[in-house]
């Protein structure tokens, strides 16, 4: 597009002088090697702000009460004078973001230079890349589909319906667009002898070869694989083709999507649901790069304003809301700050080529501390990072024992008897492990499918992979309910309570829970009771 | 504006959290708050919220943050219910709050839902114009109570970087007196629509405790609303016997006199009042009487009646009567008053309503500012 065509189409709103600190903002973000989608500022008011932010930064949404709660805060702690919503951005092409039009220009300024940090983050962060870039026409879509499911069902029921598939919406495969899982896929083996029985024939086993482990070297056979355990493999595998077949075969991330396809939905209960997986799907990316996106904005925010944009009379400004924007409270681990320092942290490195195997292995502190080899790869490997990482890898790779002494993070916890937050420890492992747990699977707990067809009764199972923290139970039950009403059967989860196994289950009308750990094969809750 | 989009949403989640619409949303709720600054207090502005369920982590996980701390030292205080599994802390121990448990215009605007009361249309071109001073504006000059300590502090370090005289490694900033910087204000004059609403109240021997407690809850739904039609709101208490006399808000309340009625010794009072201070010109103007309905003769009724209708009527938005009813009230004006003003030619600036007990209450709410006048 050229630019006289984009400014007719897209900056006619936008006033002369912010037009022209957006010309000077674009081109010196692009000198620095920022590349992004075209960038579309509106001005809008405090209230359309709160609006957008209650939408998610989208102009349309379908009509939902949590849109309104959502409002109610921004609009009501704006109005309080508690927070203000400064900046606004969308993950699309081109990319929108929304000025508030009662901020000072230096603001407006710091903004925009924030806004192509961000901008240049969707475009080339590969998290992003499976993301639709038309989303605002997608959204307006499911508004229009919502609301025509509305005029014919009603409002109670269809909200009601919306609300059981969010009360599951985290339950989608992160991964899902960029791994094919095995998933279905048949064991060929397997399949060997169902076709061979299917055909008339005897479940005979195929030829010994197929139990065989592949070996490079003819002498090491004998020792790979010795008779008996081909022969072993063999009858395991004869015994495990008599078995049923589970479905799905292997344990299913997917759980919406799984419900999607095998629930038996009405047309516009399975509409709904695709409605909301897709949008969990396109935001899900936000959720695993909010340190990474945040620092990498702030980190060319302040480098731009400070090198290039900001005037003498602005700096003072600058500096007090930036200031602002990356201060830290002991509660709350700030991403902006976070992110920025890990940033500025591996630029400094790899700049003075303090990284690789000898420089870890070094045990001489003085040699350490003085450490410098002349590389200037900083910027290079700031660009790779911010390329292929996410917040867990990013953290994980990143942050070092020396980080985390120079920031002073400790982890804390709640004590039970002071009923307060008390630090528990400044050790490197404890806070970095700690880190890492909260940014796994966005610090939420990963649960499988296992089997859609559980004591053969149609009821779906899901397992939940226990790392260590329990679930929240009266959730878990409800949410399960809401399930039963994705499913249609019952649902049952397996987790770990208390450090027993325990399978809770709902039919839709009362939870129950089964221990599982053998230990007493004690029943309790209703359900129980009565059988 | 563009706003009007999610209207609908906030309409529906406001009508989920008064109850009135999805039942089974509500055991969701959480009366989550805002902490807000209002000189040195907190205050709290109640914010209700309802999260759905999913499957997470129980609460109080505890997370990562920095600062000075020591193993073992404690950085906020727990809170029932808190924690969305990222960890966040409560609030700093010791801080004073203030709870404000729902705004008077909230209220109002509940109430005015609940009852389908209509918006007043203030009458006439009455309405006058008032100055008042905004502080919005920074100055170089202005008393030091007035000094914005935070510009002075800013204007005092841009000179001092641009002077040279900052050092980093040393950071202070002392103003000197070009750096100060005040509030100040901007006249604003916009127009202003004032009421005033003058409450009557029998208070001979037989209004008891019971029939105060009515008049109470009348006169604060009453206020409620009014306060939200109008930017200013005046309020002037007349208690009366056989004589009557002005009171304040509490003596009004709490005051048992014995003795006879005469009702037009309260009415001459309050038209006495509306004549010296407030002309109907700039005023909306409501009067209110409350009795138990007994007069002490058909003579002094007449008389009140003719007040009425010559010389208060003409000047109010409207004139409103509740009768409580009372073990010992006859019960005798009302059906004076409606003789008068009701039937088919009915006045419709009289406005008149029996109250039997605390439930009827709302009932007489509706019947006194549903016609919206």
């Amino acid at each position: 597009m050229s630019d006289d065509l984009f400014d007719i189409r897209y900056r006619k709103g936008l006033p002369d002088e912010l037009r022209r600190m957006q010309d000077e903002v674009e081109k010196v973000a692009r000198n620095a090697g920022l590349d992004f989608f075209p960038v579309v500022f509106e001005m809008v008011e405090p209230e359309e702000m709160s609006m957008l932010a209650a939408y998610g930064g989208f102009p349309t949404r379908y009509p939902h009460w949590r849109f309104g709660m959502e409002f109610e805060q921004l609009q009501k702690s704006y109005v309080y004078g508690l927070s203000k919503i400064y900046e606004m951005v969308i993950n699309t092409d081109p990319c929108y973001a929304y000025l508030m039009n009662c901020n000072a220009m230096v603001d407006q300024k710091l903004v925009m230079a924030h806004v192509y940090g961000h901008c240049d983050f969707f475009k080339n962060n590969m998290w992003f890349g499976h993301t639709n870039r038309k989303m605002i026409d997608v959204m307006a879509n499911h508004a229009t589909r919502v609301r025509r499911i509305i005029d014919r069902f009603g409002t109670e029921r269809v909200e009601e319906f919306i609300d059981c598939c969010l009360s599951v919406e985290n339950l989608i495969d992160l991964h899902g667009a960029a791994i094919k899982r095995q998933g279905n896929r048949e064991d060929p083996i397997r399949a060997a002898l169902r076709a061979r029985a299917e055909a008339g024939g005897d479940p005979e086993l195929p030829d010994a070869h197929h139990f065989k482990a592949d070996v490079d070297r003819s002498y090491l056979d004998e020792y790979v694989n010795p008779p008996d355990e081909v022969l072993a493999r063999r009858e395991r595998a004869l015994q495990k083709s008599l078995e049923p077949t589970k479905h799905p075969e292997r344990p299913e991330r997917d759980v919406l999507g799984f419900i999607l396809q095998n629930a038996p939905l009405h047309g516009w209960e399975a509409d709904i649901l695709a409605i909301v997986r897709e949008e969990a799907t396109y935001f899900a990316p936000q959720g695993q790069t909010k340190i990474m996106n945040e620092g990498w904005a702030t980190f060319w925010h302040t480098r731009l304003m400070t090198e290039k944009l900001a005037t003498a009379d602005e700096i003072v400004d600058f500096a007090d809301h930036h200031a602002g924007t990356v201060a830290m409270s002991p509660y709350r681990l700030n991403p902006y700050k976070l992110g920025l320092e890990l940033f500025r942290d591996i630029e400094s490195r790899w700049d003075t080529g303090r990284h690789g195997r000898e420089y870890e292995a070094c045990d001489d502190m003085a040699r350490k501390r003085d450490w410098f080899v002349d590389e200037r790869g900083g910027l290079q490997k700031v660009y790779e990072v911010r390329r292929i990482y996410n917040d867990l890898q990013f953290v994980d790779a990143f942050l070092t024992e020396d980080f985390c002494r120079r920031n002073g993070f400790f982890t804390y916890g709640f004590d039970k008897t002071t009923n307060q937050y008390l630090v528990e420890s400044t050790q490197f492992t404890e806070v970095k492990n700690k880190l890492l747990d909260q940014l796994t699977n966005f610090g939420q707990p990963i649960i499988d499918v296992v089997d859609a067809n559980h004591d053969n009764r149609g009821e779906l199972l899901l397992r939940h992979q226990h790392t260590g923290g329990d679930l929240k139970m009266d959730w878990a039950e409800t949410t399960l309910k809401n399930l039963c009403r994705l499913w249609k059967r019952p649902v049952a989860l397996e987790t770990v309570l208390k450090g027993r196994t325990v399978r809770l289950r709902h039919d839709g009308k009362e939870p129950s829970r089964a221990w599982l750990d053998g230990k007493s094969r004690k029943k309790d809750g209703k359900k129980a009771a009565k059988a | 504006m563009i706003t009007t989009k999610i209207e609908r949403d906030v309409r529906r989640f406001r009508k989920i959290v008064r109850g009135r619409i999805r039942d089974d949303l509500r055991k969701y709720m959480s009366s989550g708050e805002l902490i807000g600054r209002k000189g040195k207090d907190f205050v709290s502005i109640p914010l209700p919220q309802i999260q759905l369920p999913r499957f997470r982590y129980g609460d109080n996980q505890g997370g990562v943050g920095s600062g000075d701390g020591e193993e073992g030292d404690a950085i906020g205080q727990g809170e029932e219910g808190e924690g969305d599994g990222t960890g966040k802390a409560g609030q700093a121990p010791g801080q004073h709050i203030l709870e404000v448990d729902i705004s008077i215009a909230e209220l109002a605007e509940i109430m005015g839902e609940e009852l389908e009361l209509p918006r007043i249309e203030p009458k006439g071109e009455r309405n006058i114009v008032a100055k008042k001073d905004k502080y919005n504006r920074i100055a170089p000059q202005g008393p030091d109570s007035l000094r914005h300590f935070r510009r002075t502090y800013k204007q005092a370090l841009q000179r001092q970087i641009a002077a040279g005289s900052y050092n980093p490694k040393n950071p202070t900033v002392v103003p000197i007196k070009a750096d100060m910087r005040y509030r100040s204000w901007t006249e604003d004059t916009k127009p202003e629509r004032n009421a005033v609403i003058i409450y009557m109240m029998d208070v001979s021997g037989s209004m008891g405790a019971e029939q105060k407690e009515i008049v109470r809850m009348e006169a604060f739904w009453i206020d409620t609303w009014l306060q939200s039609q109008y930017d200013g709101l005046e309020t002037r208490y007349i208690i009366h016997d056989a004589s009557a006399r002005e009171v304040d808000r509490d003596t009004f309340f709490h005051t048992r006199e014995s003795g006879g009625t005469l009702i037009s010794t309260a009415y001459n009072l309050c038209q006495k009042i509306i004549d010296a201070e407030y002309p109907s010109s700039e005023w909306n103007i409501y009067p209110f009487h409350f009795s138990d309905g007994d007069n002490w003769s058909g003579s002094d009724t007449r008389e009140c009646l003719a007040l009425l209708k010559e010389r208060m009527l003409p000047n109010v938005n409207a004139f409103c009567y509740g009768q409580v009813e009372s073990e010992y009230g006859s019960g005798q004006f009302y059906k004076d008053l409606d003789g008068e003003f009701g039937g088919d030619d009915a006045d419709d600036r009289v406005i008149l309503s029996r109250i039997d007990d605390k439930d009827a209450v709302m009932d007489s709410i509706k019947t006194f500012l549903g016609k919206g006048r």
